[in-house]
């Protein structure tokens, strides 16, 4: 097999017509590597200009890379569609064992158009393409029951990844995630209301195809190198221990953990949520992605007891970590961590990304509060901070929509508060709810400019912490030009399939020899340009989607609520985008 | 020499003995691991760690219609892949699962015991014992 056959190859899904064929797109490859760059072509190619979202108009891409199988941490697939959410650029990443799968049933990308008549299921393995039928699996009201079902009738136990949406894409919720291997999810902008809308349950694929090599001698060493310091050296400590959870506590410190909707930086309950305490009282176990030795998913146990017989207990299994406590945490003032942990499970079975929900919850938290909308509009649930209890109930009627006020909290804060007000409140950038850094205009501006799927892994939050630490006094325009220039080198990231926590360890170097190994015999000028290249077609599809920088409105909350590094009003935040719209248009 | 799994409790699926074990015959990917991970019903309930236990009287070499591996008398197998006719006889009868497929070759894969996978399991999940 030559080398680029293993990786170039294109599957395309037609589910109106349940078709398939393949095709060879080495010429994509080539240009782009793979993961985000070609996805984005492919998104350009077939979606139809102005397509509404949740029809058949809309495209889903996944895309893996050279590198998917081949090195370790290159386990994110790429996924890029139209979003529900924001109306333009969708694209999500996601681990488990995606990326392995795809790569090793012997496709680069898969591309899905249409919408089957009936909810089907994809069953890809060893490359053959099956459409089943999931009209039993629809309405199920837990995405892990689904998966569960779907493993006992598929083979390649061990090899395959069951990705799958839940109610909450089925219903159409724009910011419902698609779940693989029960804990990875490709969350934030709506890839489950975009299956759901195409009446697809979930993909099952599994392969093992053989991964040929241009230099072996070399291939080795660089894996070593990877390897070694992932697994021995500290760069990766902070992921594997506690994990991203522990940083409840360090943001509270500086007074950048949003709390209760932002309208603090400190959460005086930050301790009960903080990873230290959730794994001395509640970890049960970790698991990794595939070819991934560092293993940061963190899985909390918990048991309850049944409400009324006795000696009776179930026990949960949730995987916590960050963004997960601070949204649905801190954000909604919630201090007592068990109660915590079963919000999580809830949101997780309906399949919903956890940070949109507990932006949205915590927004309407606050218009109750406020007294701008009514108990009748929450039908009948009263809102309080801290009461678990309450948004376990809220999420179900977001899911469900028996009403408008909840059909308008399925399409987002910022949708929501365009009908109800409370847009000073409302916490989303570009539509998208945010993530949970409150450090400086850093994080910010990036959220609003960043072209990826969470907009959480900008360099905004380490901008803000040099502010904090050295004292440096960063200026709009500076804090434009390091976060773009980021942007561009985390294209390169993406595009091979790279999990962001491994960005220390890939470093231009190690890329450059891993490319070779497997047959790209790239400068560093050449990565640096198909970086730059890439973060400019994704802004052109953007803008080709009707996104504009002029719409782009920042919640007065931002100012409102002191952030730890340097001081920012509208003025510096409007300058900012003024000067990223101008050096975005330059790379046009 | 036999490998030996001490503690599947730790394993978190991460495959990383698996791709040691395929990288032995020049290449990535997973077609030619001899041993697989697979989770104990959902990722939720942990890992079953799938290695040969390189019996001594091995039902798999037994089954072989055409008698492909050869038995080392201290335990443990080896496969002469030019005589194997792809039968699947020897997946059937290791009912631990530990003979893998090659789906390109259409021919088992049965471990050697040589302990590469251990080197690259961080978390101390199998090791190499005497036999
Ligand atoms: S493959 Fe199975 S039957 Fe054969 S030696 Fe190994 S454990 Fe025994
Ligand atoms: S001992 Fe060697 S042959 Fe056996 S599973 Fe490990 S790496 Fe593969
Ligand atoms: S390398 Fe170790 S932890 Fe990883 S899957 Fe293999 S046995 Fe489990």
């Amino acid at each position: 097999m030559k080398i680029e056959n293993s990786f170039s190859k294109v599957l395309y899904i037609d589910l109106s017509k349940k078709t398939f064929f393949v095709e060879e797109r080495y010429d994509l490859f080539s240009k782009y590597l793979g993961g985000t760059g070609v996805a984005t072509q492919l998104l350009k190619e077939n979606c139809k200009e102005g397509a509404d979202p949740l029809s058949e108009d809309n495209t889903l891409v996944l895309a893996v890379s050279p590198f998917a199988g081949v090195f370790p941490l290159a386990s994110k697939t790429v996924a890029m569609f139209k979003s529900p959410l924001t109306g333009d650029l969708g694209e999500s990443h996601a681990g488990g064992r995606s990326a392995i799968s795809i790569r090793s049933t012997g496709y680069g990308a898969i591309v899905i158009n249409g919408k089957s008549s009936v909810p089907v299921y994809l069953s890809i393995h060893n490359g053959k393409v099956r459409f089943r039928n999931a009209y039993t699996l629809w309405g199920m009201r837990s995405c892990f029951q689904a998966g569960a079902i779907i493993r006992e009738r598929e083979s390649g136990s061990g090899i395959r990844a069951i990705m799958r949406i839940g109610k909450a894409g089925e219903n159409g919720v724009a910011y419902s995630a698609v779940t693989t291997e029960t804990y990875r999810h490709f969350g934030r902008l709506g890839m489950g209301a975009v299956m759901g809308s195409k009446n697809l349950k979930a993909l099952v694929v599994s392969g093992k195809n053989s991964i040929p090599l241009a230099d072996k001698k070399l291939y080795r060493e660089v894996y070593n190198e990877i390897y070694d310091a992932a697994v021995k050296s500290d760069v990766m400590k902070k992921y594997h221990d506690i994990g991203t959870s522990g940083n409840v506590l360090s943001l509270q410190k500086i007074g950048a953990l949003p709390t209760k909707n932002l309208q603090e930086g400190k959460f005086e309950k930050a301790k009960e949520i903080d990873g230290v305490h959730i794994a001395e009282h509640y970890l049960g176990r970790r698991v990794a992605c595939a070819h991934c030795p560092v293993g940061c998913i963190h899985i909390a146990n918990i048991r309850e007891p049944h409400p009324n017989e006795p000696y009776f207990y179930k026990t949960a299994q949730v995987s916590y970590d960050y963004e997960l406590l601070f949204a649905l945490g801190s954000m909604l003032g919630i201090g007592d961590e068990k109660g915590m942990l079963k919000l999580i499970d809830e949101v997780e079975a309906y399949c919903l990304d956890a940070m949109s929900t507990g932006v949205v919850l915590a927004w309407t938290t606050e218009m109750y509060e406020k007294g701008l909308i009514n108990i009748e509009q929450l039908n009948g649930l009263e809102l309080k901070w801290g009461d678990w209890e309450t948004y376990i109930k809220t999420v179900e009627q977001i899911v469900n929509q028996p009403n408008d006020f909840y059909k308008a909290l399925a399409k987002g804060v910022a949708h929501a508060s365009k009908i109800y007000g409370g847009e000073d409140f409302a916490l989303a950038f570009g539509k998208n709810e945010m993530p949970g850094y409150h450090t400086g205009p850093g994080c910010h501006i990036g959220y609003a400019i960043g072209t990826r799927h969470s907009h959480l892994c900008n360099a905004g939050y380490s901008l803000d912490q040099k502010m904090i630490v050295d004292g440096t006094k960063e200026t709009p325009q500076s804090i434009v030009d390091s976060l773009m220039k980021e942007e561009k080198w985390r294209q390169i990231l993406s595009s091979l399939n790279l999990c962001f926590f491994a960005r220390g360890i890939y470093t231009m170097d190690v890329i450059k020899r891993g490319l070779k190994s497997v047959g790209f015999d790239l400068t560093e000028e050449e990565i640096n340009s198909i970086g730059e290249q890439i973060y400019a077609e994704k802004y052109s599809f953007k803008f080709r989607e009707g996104f504009s920088f002029a719409n782009q409105k920042w919640p007065k909350r931002i100012f409102e609520t002191k952030s730890p590094s340097i001081e920012f009003d509208p003025k510096f935040m409007d300058e900012a985008l003024a000067y990223a719209e101008k050096k975005i248009r330059e790379l046009l | 020499m036999r490998l030996k799994v001490i503690d599947s409790q730790r394993c978190v699926g991460c495959q990383s003995c698996m791709f040691a074990c395929s990288r032995r015959f020049g290449q990535a990917g997973l077609a030619n691991t001899c041993m697989n991970v697979v989770s104990a019903g959902g990722m939720s309930k942990g890992f079953k760690v799938i290695v040969c236990r390189a019996c001594k009287e091995p039902p798999c070499a037994k089954a072989c219609p055409v008698d492909a591996f050869v038995v080392n008398p201290k335990g443990g197998i080896k496969l002469k892949p030019e005589l194997c006719v792809g039968c699947k006889n020897c997946i059937d009868a290791c009912i631990l699962g530990a003979i893998q497929w090659n789906e390109e070759t259409a021919k088992p894969l049965a471990c050697i015991q040589c302990g590469l996978c251990v080197k690259y399991c961080p978390h101390h999940v199998i090791e190499i014992v005497e036999h």
